[in-house]
């Protein structure tokens, strides 16, 4: 397990500009990060086109993304800078470049950060480490989405709190709250970088799902986090319910019932209705809706889902000014 | 006139029950005597050493090593493998078949063991127990032992079917050597780089189950067993790199039930535990993978209560490229020959109490007679002048960047090592002074 006191260390081996996990970010760095965020969100667009101006950055994206690849490039843009796409399907990588040499090579080019997107967990930290480059990991195999996890940190503190209690946390910003997350927990990044996050400022996180997608392993990830097999009981006890989808290109070897599935953890309105009436429902994307999620609670006033998707242009603009402005960004301890 | 006259050093034979000071003279190859110290002085030879402050002892064996040739001299060949194996006070070592082309024929063992290859030690090795290693067809197990065959064993990968084990066992009982087990069960196993448990769910990683090794292990002992009732003949089950609590009870269990098992356990296993994974090391990457640090604390009962009968490195090198890449993609395996002398000394000599004698057992003595090379393993007169002389007090670190193999993929770069190796003799010919 890695100790908070281990951040700045581990972390120093990489660019400091790099995001490749959320257990490299201290408290106040997120605080930072979410302050730098709304700084950025409040700029005219002249302005906010300046911060990158000049300035290069490669998306590197080796699974297929929407949400993420887009946010990332309209966020680059708005900021002013150039960018670039290189996917596995258009590129070298498809003779058999290696990530390092493909690194290297967008480095050449010009490429001063790098959005890594890669099927393999831990493949940022080979990035980071092989080109010295800021990397900022865009998810990666079954490790971890840390963009994923702030925009969704940003997007319950603005709904629990407040729009202007979203720019500065402390170790309670989120005292009292809990947050389940629901799904296959055992192949979702999302869940590991939130589970992650969340303690850290307080939060309850409650995993719920069966045991083939959500092996006991998963207290390992760290403290503050629990499991609960019983979707109704952790809705009722939850002010934040987040939904995750079953990835089945992951899942190979896996049997499931699907309709056992679906009855015992699909997030619909009569269940929503029943136990938590008030409870904000995210959702990563994709959502396969008819599985994990019915159509009324997607859609329904509960739901924050498009809200995630507009706090991470805004959430992952702040992470490229931070990557692009390494040591001089405020709350950077490096 | 090669003759070599050791003086003034402690003489570690566990087989010959010495650990005293003793002067010995090596001639034509072989020990020619070995005196109370001060009695060889008069003996005219054309080297003397001075072996004061060093433990002589047995060359160590290792019956575990990847030596890459033929097909893949990149990574490592015979000639540098076993310069690194004499840089870390090895004598003999064991060449496993995952070679390419798999080393399955007389032939290709032939070839293996040529002269031509420039090892600079004994070389033995053992063949494919199938062909191909493809776990289906036994290969000739009494031509390939005639041609030298120290055991067999499909390296890399199990015998995974039982009817083919309990074939492999049965003909290598026939031709009185081992089967030498590769114990993982891939069945369960697929996709899978690490040990599983929390640390790889938080890395995101497929974990291989403690289960994979026990299931094989408590197989193959099972085969024994039955063999043993069956058949009126007593099969040698060596089973490779064991990394598990369960295994080594397994293991442990079938001893006292007398079934003729042996094992081995590799210097990371008692090193490391999966925390040394850290951040994607690829370096902390092999099979059986790092496990808890419970099973290493239990690797180190077993080497301590005598369950484990040998240290071997399992040394697999491989080129920069290949580790520096995704975790998940990276080949398994370290390079070991100059770190197990060092780390056995320290972790379980030192740490742990292992006296030096039981050390030298479990680097020479014990798998000499594994793999039966006679005349190996003990240093009492008329056997091979195969010896180590090391400083047992000596305290350094490892600069990989200067291994004799050509290969750098180790987790104990810059890692303390205790115990120098000052001489490696060979059949009578200085390989490595240090």
């Amino acid at each position: 397990m890695r100790r908070a006191s281990e951040t700045a260390a581990v972390s120093s081996k990489y660019s400091p500009g790099s995001l490749l996990s959320v257990g490299h970010l201290s408290v106040a760095e997120v605080s930072a990060i979410l302050a730098e965020t709304a700084r950025i969100a409040a700029l005219s667009p002249a302005e906010r086109s300046a911060i990158l101006r000049g300035r290069t950055i490669a998306l590197l994206f080796y699974e297929s993304s929407t949400r993420t690849r887009t946010s990332f490039e309209l966020a680059a843009k708005s900021l002013g800078a150039t960018t670039t796409l290189v996917s596995d399907k258009s590129s070298s990588i498809e003779k058999g470049e290696s990530l390092k040499d493909t690194g290297l090579t967008l480095r050449a080019l010009g490429a001063e950060c790098i959005i890594l997107r890669h099927s393999a967990s831990g493949a940022p930290f080979v990035l980071a480490r092989e080109t010295g480059l800021p990397v900022l990991n865009a998810g990666d195999g079954m490790h971890e989405h840390p963009s994923q996890a702030l925009l969704d940190l940003r997007t319950i503190l603005n709904r629990l709190h407040g729009a202007d209690k979203a720019t500065s946390i402390t170790e309670h910003s989120l005292s009292g709250v809990t947050v389940t997350i629901t799904g296959d927990i055992l192949h979702s990044r999302v869940a590991r970088s939130n589970a992650m996050l969340l303690p850290r400022l307080g939060a309850r996180v409650l995993l719920c799902g069966p045991t083939k997608l959500l092996p006991e392993d998963a207290l390992g990830l760290g403290p503050g986090i629990e499991i609960e097999r019983d979707f109704d009981r952790a809705l009722a006890k939850s002010q934040v319910v987040m939904m995750l989808r079953i990835q089945k290109e992951r899942i190979a070897g896996i049997e499931l019932d699907l309709n056992e599935y679906i009855h015992r953890y699909q997030l619909n309105s009569e269940r929503l209705l029943a136990s938590a009436p008030q409870a904000l429902v995210l959702h990563p994307g994709p959502m396969i809706r008819g599985l994990e999620i019915s159509d009324e609670v997607a859609d329904g006033a509960q739901s924050a889902i498009e809200e995630q998707v507009a706090h991470g242009l805004a959430i992952r603009s702040a992470l490229l000014a931070r990557a692009l402005s390494a040591g001089i960004f405020k709350g950077q301890t490096i | 006139m090669n003759d070599i006259l050791i003086l003034n050093g402690r003489l570690i034979d566990p087989l010959s029950r010495v650990d005293a000071l003793r002067d010995l003279l090596l001639r034509d190859g072989r020990v020619a005597a070995v005196e109370m110290p001060g009695t060889l002085k008069g003996q005219e030879s054309a080297q003397t050493i001075d072996a004061k402050g060093l433990i002589v002892a047995p060359g160590l064996i290792d019956v575990h090593v990847h030596l890459r040739e033929p097909g893949q001299t990149y990574k490592e060949t015979i000639a540098t493998g076993t310069a690194a194996a004499a840089a870390g006070g090895y004598t003999s070592v064991v060449a496993m078949p995952n070679t390419l082309p798999v080393n399955d024929t007389p032939s290709k063992l032939d070839w293996m063991l040529d002269a031509q290859r420039g090892s600079v030690v004994k070389l033995f090795a053992m063949p494919a127990a199938t062909v191909g290693s493809m776990g289906e067809t036994l290969t000739d197990f009494e031509a390939l032992r005639k041609a030298g065959a120290v055991g067999f064993t499909d390296d890399g990968k199990p015998v995974l079917e039982d009817h083919v084990m309990r074939a492999a066992l049965i003909a290598a009982a026939r031709a009185e050597v081992p089967v030498s087990q590769h114990a993982e069960d891939t069945r369960l196993t697929g996709g899978c780089s690490m040990n599983a448990g929390p640390m790889a769910f938080r890395l995101g990683l497929r974990g291989m189950p403690i289960e994979a090794e026990a299931r094989i292990v408590e197989r193959d002992i099972q085969l024994l067993r039955e063999i043993e009732r069956a058949e009126g003949l007593r099969p040698h089950l060596h089973v490779q790199h064991v990394s598990t609590a369960r295994a080594i009870e397994a293991v442990r269990k079938a001893k006292r039930e007398g079934l003729h098992v042996t094992c081995e356990i590799a210097p990371h296993h008692f090193a490391l535990n999966e925390e040394a994974v850290g951040d994607y090391d690829t370096h902390a990457k092999m099979n059986p993978p790092l496990r808890a640090e419970s099973d290493r604390l239990q690797m180190i009962e077993a080497l301590l209560d005598g369950t484990a009968d040998c240290i071997a490195t399992d040394h697999a090198p491989h080129a920069p490229f290949e580790k520096r890449q995704e975790f998940e993609r990276a080949p398994n395996g370290i390079t070991g020959l100059e770190t197990a002398l060092g780390l056995a000394l320290r972790i379980l000599h030192r740490d742990r109490g292992l006296p030096l004698s039981r050390l030298v057992e479990l680097m020479s003595s014990s798998p000499s007679q594994i793999v039966s090379l006679a005349g190996r393993g003990s240093l009492a007169a008329g056997h091979y002048a195969d010896l180590v002389l090391f400083d047992a007090g000596a305290e350094w670190v490892f600069d990989a960047t200067i291994s004799r193999s050509k290969s750098r993929n180790t987790p104990f770069d810059g890692s303390p090592m205790l115990g120098k190796v000052r001489y490696t003799i060979c059949e009578g010919h200085i390989v490595y002074r240090g």
